[in-house]
């Protein structure tokens, strides 16, 4: 083994490639039960971005908060909620994050500082300013971080957000994830400019772009802007190009895109793999450790999905519970 | 020990107390502070109504003025709660309701239950509502229906300035988001209010006058025109009940029924449009749940299903009058009569 | 009209705020001879219902108060008059009747004829009425306050000056308590009485009231010259401690009315304008605390700390206790194991608010205790 080039120590880089790996196994699981008819309701799946979701948690603790998006699992795990309970939500258990009151689109964990994946599109950036000014007022130097697709950058509410950030010098990035679909329409057809980082120039804070297939460069790029956000810089805008695997959403028999995009992909711009090639080239890391987080995280999994699945269900009593604090 | 005091200055006194008592109560809005980073007087305004004058020089920093961008600072209060603020937000008009609405309906109003009751939203979102300011369609509505709709959402819309202070105080001591409504053509009405604090616990309808004959059910302003209604009919000898619902939700419905099984009339009346307003939710539930108790049938007394007109002869007839109030009650016990 | 031997009946004040009374029937019929203490007629005001008795002797000439029907205080509402007053002087009297300008008795001005004192034990705010030379202090008991004493101050202060009070968490008083205890409350009432330089007066306290009368007796004895205790605690442990955690606990008018009901033999006279304003005085920050600390200190494991009788009986001041028979709070019972020399009465027909329930009686107990 050599020495490490990388701006995180071993340690970081296994819990980096395990976050990661956790992300994929838990969404490729989901699409095989999710298409044997096993999960209710609908569910959108962040295989292909783990590099955006682990890139910046690692960078993050409890007391930072990130306000999530419809394709949340990946934000959710690495922001540390606990696996079962997210494979129980999305089955509807009482076991479930939320007791099963969420479902796939609004798991959240206040004590781990996610406010929730979120089914409007874009509602997390006024959320998160919410949070950052929390931050602001304990002077506990907390930051807020919010995500959006490319289809939300065009809400309205995000905008505001950035100029509401701008003001008040909020401690808030503003993390534009752009997999190229807004749903099915292609993020050209929905922007008529072709970067969303110049954008940043418009509310007076920084843009800036990230390789999302590429874990290193996130880590870097985002480390800078949260820095500056903690101590006191404000706000920034970061574009990260990532990579949809899967459809808008389960089900999605995605003609839209071109033919064999998806194997495309797949072969070359996995950010696991990716992220496997440096960190095992650079000798840091051996695939057999790898090899062995796989099994672990394969375990994992597994044992959530047999848990979900033996979870019992809510009581019909307690539909109308937690409407309101007191009754 | 109390003194006179108006429906607007409640309002500021009790935010004074609050957020003296409590360092996480902070206030954000369109002009509340008025004149922010302008080479004239930082607090200028206190407020488009001067609601809030004064809580800037006592609370600096936590009295803040924002963009004129609903969406993004309502939202944010609404995550500043989430995080362990007491955030209490000035929509000037619920007119302005539009701009913001995702925040409130699908993210506030359902955290708690969305997120497994894991979730606190303390937040408080004031606004004027009502007509009567010559404020034509877009700052005059009463939109308490839209919010007494949603789950999750409280809803309070006081009459006087007493019910003011101690439901302010309640609301932002309250653990879930609060819609709290300030009707203005109430803001110079003035009644005896304690100088010290207190919290007027939520679902607990006042009864300002009582009746045998019949049982007006009303809130906000309307609460005075149907005491004056009442009094125009005790003088003809007839003897009404007048419910001030003081919160719409939640929504104090034994005190409703229990009025109309003593009277067996019952006159909903509501500032907002006929359909699907607080008035045909009360006269639904007591249909419901009190239909052996009534004499005759229901009456509302509502705006009508139109905008609001700016023109003052024409606004001046869209809200519900004393007399239409007092004629609509007539109704109840005419009907009486036929059926005998 | 001087002339004496027509005695007109009006509409009483009873208390500060009191403008109207609602006349809801007479009980008793015209021509009737009437004594002094007896049930004339019901009147409704806003706060409450009560019996107007006849504060003097004659016949009942004339009933002009209509049933169901207000009237401003001081309106005729009735004529007593001898029988042989003819007729026809009684009838000029009522078409001459001038109804006494009302002596700007508005709210607005009843609360300028509240003060406030500051004390050691903080802000505490009381009414002071009369003149004489005699002086009497009238201390109300657990969650009350000065308006415990409506249907008496105004009468007690014919005759003397009369002081009533709020004690510290009560009324209008300050709400925080520095010391919840008997003697941290009796030391309050004398800091009161040092600061209005009250140096020896006639304390008449009712249920917790009369045993921190009691505790500043022993305490302070320069301070008293007579004791009259209405239902009062310290003369024995029995205490319905249900109604006093009930009354601390509640927090909206359904709980709060069952637990007043006790208070009264009839229980109608719980209105719903007495128990709004309770409410408003309960949900002021601070004073759940306060009667929370005070049922802990007076009254722990559900009976009376303090049982005081013997020990007051040594100061040799002369002692009156008053009781309404069905007292549903502190029982009657405990007149029995008074000390010797004191005098004791029990009135039928009053629970625990025996002062509000059969005022003109305990007005003139009070006044033969204090001898004017």
């Amino acid at each position: 083994m050599s020495d490490n080039p990388f701006p995180v120590d071993k340690a970081g880089l296994l819990e980096a490639y395990r976050m990661m790996k956790t992300i994929r196994e838990f969404e490729e699981r989901l699409h095989i039960d999710f298409a044997k008819g096993d999960i209710p309701g609908f569910v959108h799946l962040y295989a292909g971005e783990e590099a955006v979701a682990t890139g910046i948690m690692m960078h993050l603790n409890d007391r930072d908060r990130i306000a999530s998006t419809h394709r949340g699992h990946g934000h959710c795990i690495s922001k540390g909620v606990d696996v079962h309970g997210m494979m129980a939500e999305i089955y509807g258990k009482e076991t479930g994050s939320c007791l099963g009151r969420g479902g796939s689109m609004h798991i959240a964990d206040l004590s781990k500082g996610m406010m929730g994946a979120n089914g409007i599109l874009g509602a997390g950036a006024p959320l998160i300013c919410g949070a950052g000014l929390a931050a602001k007022f304990r002077g506990d130097g907390g930051v807020g971080i919010t995500f959006f697709g490319d289809g939300a950058a065009n809400q309205g509410m995000v905008l505001e957000s950035m100029n509401l950030a701008a003001v008040w010098n909020l401690p808030v990035i503003f993390v534009c994830e752009n997999n190229g679909y807004a749903e099915a329409t292609s993020r050209d057809y929905g922007t008529a400019v072709k970067s969303y980082v110049d954008r940043g120039a418009g509310f007076g804070i920084p843009g800036v772009h990230a390789d999302g297939t590429d874990f290193f460069a996130v880590y870097e790029v985002v480390g800078e802007l949260i820095k500056r956000a903690r101590e006191g810089g404000g706000p920034a805008l970061l574009e990260c190009e990532v990579i949809r695997f899967f459809g808008h959403f389960e089900g999605d028999a995605q003609t839209y895109k071109a033919k064999g995009e998806n194997e495309y992909n797949r072969a070359n711009r996995d950010c696991l793999k990716i992220f496997r090639a440096k960190v095992t080239e650079a000798g840091v890391i051996s695939d057999a450790e790898l090899d062995a987080i796989d099994g672990e995280v394969a375990e994992l999994i597994e044992d959530s999905v047999a848990s979900a699945k033996a979870a019992p269900l809510p009581s019909p009593k307690d539909l109308m519970s937690n409407v309101y604090v007191s009754y | 020990m109390a003194r006179k005091l108006s429906y607007k200055m409640a309002v500021n006194e009790a935010l004074d107390l609050e957020m003296t008592r409590d360092p996480t109560v902070i206030l954000m809005g369109e002009d509340i502070v008025g004149g922010a980073g302008s080479p004239g007087e930082d607090d200028a305004w206190g407020g488009v109504l001067g609601v809030t004058k004064g809580l800037f020089a006592k609370h600096g920093a936590r009295v803040m003025d924002t963009p004129l961008s609903e969406s993004a600072y309502i939202g944010a209060a609404i995550g500043a709660a989430a995080c362990g603020m007491r955030p209490v937000a000035e929509l000037m008009f619920i007119d302005f309701i539009g701009c913001c609405f995702d925040e409130i309906f699908n993210q506030a109003a359902k955290f708690r239950y969305m997120f497994g009751g894991k979730a606190e939203t303390p937040v408080v979102i004031r606004a004027m509502i009502g007509a009567g300011y010559r404020a034509a369609a877009q700052h005059s509505q009463m939109l308490t229906p839209i919010v007494t709709h949603i789950p999750g959402l409280k809803v309070v819309c006081p009459s006087n300035a007493y019910d003011v202070k101690g439901l302010l105080i309640q609301s932002i001591r309250d653990n879930d988001p609060v819609i709290f409504c300030e009707h203005k053509n109430l803001y110079a009405h003035e009644v005896d209010v304690p100088l010290e604090s207190y919290a007027i616990p939520f679902g607990e309808a006042a009864i300002p006058r009582e009746g045998r004959d019949a049982t007006i059910v009303t809130y906000g302003l309307m609460v005075h025109r149907s005491l004056e209604a009442a009094e125009k009919l005790a003088r003809e000898g007839v003897d009404v009940e007048v419910i001030d619902l003081r919160t719409l939700s939640p929504m104090d419905w034994d005190t409703v029924i229990e009025s109309v099984e003593k009277t067996g009339r019952l006159i909903a009346v509501d500032e907002a449009h006929p359909r699907c307003s607080i008035a045909s939710d009360i006269t639904a539930f007591v249909a419901q749940h009190a239909f052996r108790a009534l004499k005759s049938a229901p009456q509302m007394v509502t705006a009508p299903h139109s905008p609001v007109p700016f023109s003052p002869t024409l606004e001046d007839i869209y809200i519900p009058s004393a007399e239409t109030i007092a004629g609509a009650v007539k109704k109840t016990i005419i009907q009486k009569m036929v059926a005998a | 009209m001087t002339d004496e031997r027509i005695k007109p009946l009006v509409m009483p004040k009873w208390g500060l705020s009191m403008a109207e009374g609602k006349v809801t029937g007479w009980l008793k019929k015209p021509g009737s001879a009437i004594k002094v203490g007896d049930e004339l007629l019901e009147v409704e005001t806003d706060k409450i219902t009560n019996v107007v008795e006849a504060g003097e002797a004659g016949v009942l000439r004339r009933i002009l108060g209509e049933p169901d029907t207000v009237y401003p205080i001081k309106a005729l509402i009735g004529v007593l008059a001898d029988s042989d007053v003819p007729d026809a002087e009684i009838d000029a009297f009522v078409a001459g009747y001038v109804m006494p300008a009302a002596e700007e008795g508005s709210e607005e001005d009843a609360a300028a004829q509240y003060e406030f004192a500051e004390t050691p034990a903080g802000t505490l705010r009381y009414a002071k009425r009369g003149t004489g030379p005699e002086q009497i202090v009238l201390v109300h008991g657990f969650g009350g306050d000065l308006d415990n004493w409506l249907f008496n101050i105004d009468a007690l202060a014919e005759h003397a000056t009369v002081y009533a009070l709020d004690l510290p968490g009560h009324g209008q008083s300050i709400k925080s308590l520095a010391d919840a205890s008997l003697s941290g409350m009796s030391k309050a009432l004398a800091g009161f009485l040092d600061k209005l330089g009250v140096s020896a007066a006639h304390l008449v306290g009712h249920s917790m009231g009369g045993a921190i009368c009691l505790r500043t007796a022993i305490d302070r004895p320069d301070l008293v010259k007579s004791l009259t205790l209405i239902s009062s605690a310290g003369l024995g442990d029995e205490i319905n401690i249900d109604y006093i955690e009930s009354f601390a606990a509640a927090s909206s008018r359904r709980e709060l009315k069952p637990a007043l009901e006790q208070l009264f033999e009839d229980p109608n006279l719980v209105s719903r304008q007495l128990i709004d304003d309770l409410l408003k005085y309960k949900r002021l920050d601070g004073v759940t605390e306060a009667l929370k600390a005070l049922a802990k200190n007076m009254f722990p494991g559900g009976k009376q700390s303090s049982v005081l009788a013997d020990e007051a009986a040594g100061t040799k001041r002369p002692v009156t206790v008053i009781w309404g028979a069905s007292d549903k709070i502190i029982p009657a019972s405990h007149t029995a194991a008074l000390p010797a020399g004191w005098r004791a009465e029990v009135i039928d027909g009053a629970g625990h608010m025996v002062q509000m329930e059969k005022a003109a009686a305990v007005n003139a107990l009070i006044r033969q205790g204090v001898g004017v």
